[in-house]
């Protein structure tokens, strides 16, 4: 794994600063995926647009492990403009119950990244301003790309027009 | 040449349902529903090369009002299905409905939750067309199947 000396640096000060909560540092054609402790996400990011300038949140998404621990994962695709780097951080939570902290508050683009990944694994944001579903119906009750849901959806789930026309009174 | 030099003196005889189908048959204005790539070769089966005026089918209408045909054009998402279904009751009576391509037919490779299976679940389809997406041939052949089948419908009549 090559990593950069400024992706090195950026990683250095994160170890300094966190030094219990920079689980894992990994790397993948290129890419550095920093892995975190849930509890500090926030923090992390925070100093990582203060500090470093990672000012653009390209995407934030959300995998099914399917392990019995840790089963969902949540990933955060940043750049920094002004040092033209990529940074891909990861958190892990629980099958029950799944909470991390929101980052609404540093970019407004998570908005609806953190709605998507709520809506399509069930995953809660703590103080998300709006957290609601972005594509399903409303009163859905499934997280689709969980991977117990099956392929073709759950019957009847989602509703289907009325094939008898409307008569007019 | 018209008629008249034809038939001299005498006359035609013929019923009123063959009549009002013949008429039917080559005025079939088409609804497009386009969804996805199946409706590009929707346009080009109204377009000079293929020329759906032959037919009598070159009217695209974008209004329900003013169409016989609806012609489903791509995946169709449980979303959408509603507003079909809606564009499809203002259509006025008679009124027919191709599904195009294996994605309204079937689902094609949409094998997923969020697209209905088939817009047969919410439409009374008369013809399914294959392919992937079908060539304009394909559309015109199923065009000249609801021609057929609209010239041996009753219209007036009623069959008692």
């Amino acid at each position: 794994m090559n990593i950069s000396s400024a992706h090195q640096k950026v990683i250095d000060d994160l170890k300094n600063q966190y030094p219990d909560d920079i689980l894992e540092v990994t790397g993948y054609q290129g890419d550095i995926l920093v892995r975190t402790s849930v509890n500090k996400i926030h923090d992390i990011c925070r100093r990582l647009y203060d500090e470093h300038r990672f000012i653009y949140l390209v995407d934030i998404f959300g995998t099914d492990r399917f392990t019995s621990e840790e089963r969902f994962e949540v990933i955060y695709n940043i750049v920094s403009l002004r040092d033209q780097l990529r940074l891909f951080l990861k958190v892990r939570c629980e099958e029950e119950d799944p909470h991390v902290q929101t980052v609404t508050d540093i970019w407004k683009a998570a908005n609806w990244q953190e709605r998507q990944t709520y809506d399509m694994f069930g995953v809660i944001f703590d103080d998300h301003p709006d957290l609601r579903r972005v594509y399903l119906p409303e009163d859905f009750e499934y997280y689709p790309l969980r991977k117990e849901f099956p392929l073709l959806g759950i019957p009847g789930s989602i509703e289907l027009p009325s094939t008898t026309p409307d008569t007019e009174d | 040449m018209g008629l008249e030099s034809a038939l001299g003196e005498g006359y035609l005889t013929t019923r009123v349902d063959s009549l009002v189908n013949w008429a039917r048959s080559n005025a079939v204005w088409p609804m497009p529903m386009g969804l996805a790539c199946c409706a590009i070769e929707m346009m080009a089966f109204a377009g000079p090369r293929y020329d759906v005026s032959r037919f009598g089918s070159e009217v695209f209408r974008f209004s329900p009002r003013q169409s016989d045909l609806m012609i489903v054009a791509g995946w169709c998402t449980y979303k959408m299905s509603h507003a079909i279904r809606r564009i499809w009751d203002q259509m006025p009576d008679p009124k027919w409905c191709v599904a195009m391509g294996a994605c309204a037919s079937t689902g094609g490779m949409h094998r997923c939750y969020g697209v209905v299976q088939g817009v047969d679940n919410f439409l009374p389809v008369d013809a399914y067309i294959s392919g992937c997406p079908p060539r304009p041939d394909a559309v015109i052949n199923a065009l000249m199947k609801i021609q057929n089948k609209i010239k041996t419908e009753h219209s007036v009549l009623l069959d008692t």
